[in-house]
């Protein structure tokens, strides 16, 4: 089935799927008044303008920390509570579990518009409205589902007799999910991590319902709502999509084959 | 058991491992109660409620149906679930079509797969209203790329953003372009479990590549497809920041879908009690699916791959 031709389609898909970012990246080095010029696929004139006027003017700092702190909170409470859920619903036995995982998959394919009137109320009831924690508890509807499914899925492909090992050392089962299950599961969290962050960080309807203002916005928020004083300023909204877009690529250099493995093993949403 | 001491599985060692699965589960699940279980049933009740928040003085009178049957009779909620609709068959197809034939090449035709993988995955990991927002500087008129490009090759491109059909082409565009990759990845990992031994006896038997491609790939793929599609399909049906980012539904509502009405009747015309009903009616609807494609997959397709 190998054939030359192949690689040639391959080369020709990746080349494609790069090409707008490729595009994009030079414009955000491309002067506002040449933007919109013939097309030539080699950048002629580059500057630095956009990305001045993006954290001198504009104070893109401040929608970047609430993304990270927002997204890192998410991720961190979900994480840690999806873990030890996770470890019952996989490896312990007891009435109910079964029930229990058809919930979360159930939760999981909640459509997010259809909560956004009660948390809206309920967040503004709470005060919670334009407020970190105002952003990382809707985001939970999304991100506890996420890390319990993936993390069942991590914690039953490790040795049924860990548990057995423990208990013949005279460890509680608190203390062999401590001190054996999760250093073991290392690989398992930090994927589950990077999903869940990646999720956050690329979030919209709920930043969009739930802050009120640019000093609560997130990135994805922030990037959508730039206005100039006439025109759409194109220069600006790529150099602020590049620099949403950098963390992301890192993260996916780093860790693409930890990625792939945890969409394709457990059942998670694109 | 090879240990001297008594057997651990006694009544009261088990009993005590249930409590503590109930103990360990709990905050999870109170969590998830409170963020997804009772919110939903709170959007149910609302429905039956007139609220409009930019006339308290109405308060919030139980109204039972009344927000359903307007609804029914609102040409705009039709429209917008047509083009929800419509969106969700052109991109599902286009998506599956495009994710196999890309599946094929990285598992074919690439040396180098940790960099395709790195370059495939990008576009799946951005935010996804940069990616619209690239995808509508390609378009832009008159002389986005797409454009410039198109009209240097001697056709007459629309002034895609402000023509009700044209403005569908980048939607569609960027969103394959989006979510093409994670199809990939699922068709790929299901492609390389197919048994090579298959295609060396298909081999033996003489059959061309196209008909091993018809009677092993596709059938054996069978599986990683439904999965594809299900998870494409509940996505799409709840497309919301493409659209906002691109066109806001525009012009006019040509291209608004329903969760992007949905989120004005409530964010912006503060209509609650409206806007919970149409909610109940999407929540309704994805389940609906999601319910009917379980039980065709037979729960199986969901449990056991990360087994």
């Amino acid at each position: 089935m190998r054939s030359r031709g192949w690689p040639l389609v391959t080369g020709l898909l990746v080349a494609a799927i790069l090409f707008p970012l490729y595009w994009a990246v030079v414009a955000s080095f491309t002067p506002e008044s040449r933007l919109f010029a013939a097309p030539s696929l080699v950048p002629r004139a580059l500057v630095l303008d956009h990305y001045r006027a993006l954290f001198g003017g504009r104070d893109f700092w401040t929608p970047i920390r609430n993304s990270l702190i927002v997204a890192g909170a998410t991720t961190a409470v979900s994480v840690f509570l999806g873990a030890v859920c996770a470890y019952a619903l996989a490896r312990l036995r007891f009435r109910g579990r079964a029930p229990m995982l058809a919930f979360v998959l159930a939760v999981s394919m909640f459509p997010q518009i259809s909560i956004v009137s009660p948390l809206y109320l309920l967040l503004r009831e709470l005060r919670l409205l334009n407020t970190y924690a105002g952003l990382v508890l809707p985001y939970l509807t999304f991100a506890m589902p996420l890390t319990i499914w993936l993390l069942v899925g991590f914690f039953r492909q490790l040795p049924p007799d860990l548990e057995e090992a423990g208990q013949m050392d005279g460890a509680g089962r608190l203390r062999t999910l401590w001190e054996i299950i999760l250093p073991l599961s290392g690989p398992g969290l930090a994927t589950t991590a990077i999903l869940t962050f990646l999720y956050s960080w690329n979030e919209f309807l709920f930043a969009l319902s739930f802050t009120l203002g640019p000093e609560r916005y997130t990135v994805p928020v922030a990037i959508t709502l730039f206005r100039g004083q006439y025109q759409v300023p194109w220069g600006q909204i790529l150099a602020a999509a590049v620099v949403a877009t950098v963390p992301v690529a890192a993260i996916v250099l780093v860790a693409q084959r930890r990625i792939t493995a945890g969409l394709t093993s457990g059942a998670v949403k694109g | 058991m090879k240990n001297l001491r008594p057997s651990p599985v006694t009544e009261s060692w088990r009993r005590g491992e249930a409590r503590l699965g109930w103990a360990l589960t709990l905050p999870a699940f109170g969590v998830i109660g409170l963020v997804a279980l009772f919110p939903i049933l709170w959007t149910f009740w609302e429905s039956l409620h007139l609220h409009d928040l930019r006339m308290p003085w109405l308060g919030r009178p139980f109204v039972g149906g009344a927000n359903y049957v307007e609804a029914l009779a609102d040409p705009r909620f039709w429209s917008a679930l047509a083009h929800t609709a419509t969106f969700v068959a052109v991109t599902v197809t286009l998506e599956l079509v495009a994710g196999l034939v890309l599946a094929l090449a990285l598992d074919r035709g690439s040396r180098a797969r940790g960099v395709v993988r790195t370059a495939i995955l990008l576009p799946w990991a951005i935010p996804t209203v940069v990616a619209a927002l690239v995808w509508r500087f390609l378009f832009e008129s008159p002389a986005g790329v797409a454009t410039a490009v198109l009209a240097r090759l001697g056709a007459s491109p629309p002034t895609w953003f402000a023509d009700a059909l044209a403005a569908w082409v980048p939607l569609v565009l960027a969103d394959m372009w989006k979510t093409t990759p994670f199809v990939a990845l699922l068709l790929l990992a299901g492609l390389q479990n197919i048994d090579r031994t298959l295609y060396e006896a298909a081999d033996v038997d003489g059959a061309g590549p196209w008909r091993q491609f018809i009677e092993i790939t596709v059938p054996m793929l069978g599986p990683a497809l439904l999965v594809a599609f299900l998870f494409r399909t509940l996505d799409a049906f709840r497309v919301f920041d493409v659209v906002y980012v691109m066109t806001g539904g525009g012009p006019g509502t040509a291209t608004e879908p329903i969760a992007l009405y949905t989120f004005s009747t409530l964010l912006q015309n503060l209509r609650f009690g409206y806007g919970s009903a149409l909610s109940v009616i999407i929540f309704v609807m994805a389940f609906a699916f999601a319910l009917a494609s379980i039980r065709v997959c037979g729960g199986n397709a969901f449990q056991d791959r990360s087994a």
